[in-house]
């Protein structure tokens, strides 16, 4: 359920960046400041065990199909909120980084979903109620299955609000909903599952382990709280800004690159040069009699599927059908010289080295 | 990640490619970190039917693939392996957005066919941004630059580990999975059961792990920070780098290259 670069808008990608950004700042202050230094090895090697557990998988019963942990709860139950939180980052920069899941943008999002939601929403909220004062196995089990469920509800879900708040994807708010969250009713089951056979071995293999993470410290909820309000204030500063300027533009960056070269619009940038290759054009044109005919607006940018445009509008049809197969031809165009170019520069970099 | 070892052997190119010393290795990673962003950024800023004019932009991993010296085959296979969520999200824009945008010959072109097709070659171009980016600059050397242009270093320090560590467990992680699957004939055994005590093994052996290093490191005079060798300097070629391509992007985003080009040829200026 990594969220993709390629379903984001800069304005939903940017905003959950800064506030997991802030948040990881927020995070590496209290582990600087809170906690023994003998946590800095521990997070290291625990997030490449969680790397590694990820890759080994196990069949589930009566299915045939296999699962494997996603380990975002098992590390802060194990770290505590702050700590783990720093780890599950870390492991999805690498993994967005060498295996492709999800991308660069993403991270922020994908933090969010899979580091901010088990460590200060679920683990606080959930599992810490739950499993009370004093904890028992069968105490442990359940909080962890519930906890898990839970925040395997509540990842999935945010995936569907960032998607449908980026619009890249035609899919309704409610179909996808229905679509993701049974899946990973699931798949929280399965990871509830999991997580507690984990936690149980270690609590008879190593008690004081899992001791020492249950009875640390309460964070009291105020930290917590201060974690969640500081996330929801930048989310919205940033959210705020961005759509303040999306709002009055169609496109933010547009508005930001006009306000640079203090021009009003830049649709414009583009017609010096059409007429004067327009006058080449005759010569060179290698479809002359490609009928077009010469379209009434521009900006086909800017133009979405229209209901109002049928088939039997020619003038329009016309155009649009002119724009889109020049459009077409010169993707295909810039594609080929695009590898080319990269095979000429190759073969000059190997003549020189 | 079906096989263990295949994803181990993977991690260990990538990581490798990124040893090599062509003129792109060398600049500072700064200038290549946002150079990325800024090729991400702008790639993703285009409205959702947009394609042609994302065309253009496939010159930037095409050139640092060449000029990196890296092995084309490899890149194109990593970035095959698209994320199947973003397809499987992807897929349903055909099938919902089904508003004729024009007819090629018989066949109309749906408006639902175009943004899928868009979302695909988004994803080739920021999921092959970013492998490329580690192939021509290394995991370390990014975090670095990362840390420079102001990352926590606790955080910076974390992720050093965690890379440092990932291959020691990976291949432990392996070599358990592996005998739990020759112990297993006929798929009984590969259940919950043996796999929650294996790693909770694992688990625990990885904690003892972390108290030898941690004493290991306290005896060297580990006092929260990484030094390295490299020192880098964000120098004229940097500057060059990032620059250009920033403002080539700024271009791209702007003019419809490919149209332009196909106008050109058609004769069906606007």
């Amino acid at each position: 359920m990594h969220m993709a670069d390629a379903l984001l808008t800069p304005a939903v990608g940017g905003t959950m960046w800064a506030a997991s950004a802030g948040t990881i700042a927020y995070c590496s202050n209290r582990v600087r400041n809170e906690l023994d230094d003998k946590k800095v090895p521990l997070m290291g090697v625990l997030g490449a065990f969680l790397f590694a557990a990820q890759m080994i998988n196990f069949t589930i019963p009566a299915t045939g199909s296999s699962g494997h942990l996603g380990g975002g709860l098992l590390l802060t139950i194990l770290l505590g909120p702050y700590a783990a939180y720093l780890t599950i980052s870390s492991v999805l920069v690498v993994q967005a980084l060498f295996f492709a899941d999800g991308g660069l943008l993403a991270l922020g999002c994908n933090i969010f979903n899979m580091g901010f939601i088990p460590a200060f929403v679920v683990y606080p909220l959930i599992y810490k109620r739950i499993i009370g004062a004093n904890p028992s196995p069968a105490r442990l089990t359940a909080a962890t299955m519930v906890a898990a469920i839970v925040g395997l509800q509540l990842g999935p879900f945010c995936v569907v609000l960032e998607t449908w708040f980026s619009g890249i994807s035609s899919l309704p708010f409610s179909t996808f909903v229905l679509l993701m969250q049974p899946i990973h009713l699931a798949i929280g089951a399965v990871e509830g599952v999991v997580t507690a056979a984990i936690l149980s071995f270690v609590f008879k293999a190593r008690p004081e382990i899992l001791r020492t993470a249950l009875e640390a410290r309460p964070i009291g909820n105020q930290s917590v709280r201060n974690v969640v309000l500081a996330f929801l204030a930048a989310a919205i500063i940033t959210g705020g800004f961005v759509s303040w300027f999306a709002s009055e533009n169609p496109d933010g960056l547009e508005w930001a690159i006009a306000k640079v070269t203090g021009k009003e619009e830049l649709k414009g940038s583009g017609y010096w040069f059409s007429d004067v290759l327009g006058s080449l054009q005759e010569k060179t044109a290698f479809l002359p009699d490609y009928n077009f005919k010469k379209p009434a607006e521009q900006n086909m940018s800017q133009d979405q599927p229209v209901a109002g445009s049928r088939e039997g509008q020619p003038t329009d049809d016309g155009s649009r059908l002119g724009t889109s197969v020049s459009g077409l031809l010169g993707t295909f165009m810039v594609l080929v010289l695009a590898l080319c170019g990269g095979y000429l520069l190759k073969k000059r970099n190997q003549a020189a080295g | 990640m079906a096989s263990i070892d295949g994803a181990l052997l993977d991690f260990k190119r990538l990581d490798q490619l990124a040893m090599g010393n062509t003129s792109l290795h060398r600049l500072d990673p700064r200038a290549k970190v946002l150079t990325t962003i800024v090729f991400i950024i702008s790639v993703i800023s285009f409205n959702k039917y947009e394609l042609s004019a994302l065309a253009p932009y496939f010159i930037f991993p095409v050139a640092l693939v060449a000029l990196g010296d890296l092995p084309p085959l490899l890149i194109v296979k990593k970035i095959l392996l698209l994320c199947p969520f973003v397809l499987m999200v992807g897929l349903f824009n055909p099938v919902l957005d089904r508003a004729v945008f024009f007819h090629l010959g018989p066949v109309g072109i749906t408006g639902g066919m175009i943004s899928f097709t868009s979302i695909v070659a988004r994803s080739v171009l920021t999921v092959g941004a970013a492998i490329i980016l580690v192939c021509v600059t290394g995991f370390s050397d990014i975090c670095r630059a990362m840390e420079r242009l102001g990352m926590p270093q606790v955080f910076a320090v974390q992720l050093h580990f965690l890379y440092r560590y990932i291959f020691v467990l990976i291949d432990e992680g392996g070599r358990a999975s592996r005998a739990r699957q020759l112990r297993c004939f006929g798929k009984k055994g590969l259940g919950m059961k043996t796999y929650g005590s294996m790693l909770g093994h694992l688990l625990l052996r990885t904690w003892m792990r972390a108290e030898r290093i941690h004493m290991a490191m306290l005896a060297r005079g580990f006092t929260g920070e990484f030094r390295t060798r490299h020192e880098y300097r964000f120098g004229g070629r940097e500057a060059l780098f990032l620059l250009g391509w920033t403002t080539l992007f700024i271009v791209f985003r702007f003019v419809n290259i490919s149209r332009l080009l196909g106008a050109f040829f058609t004769g069906n200026f606007q």
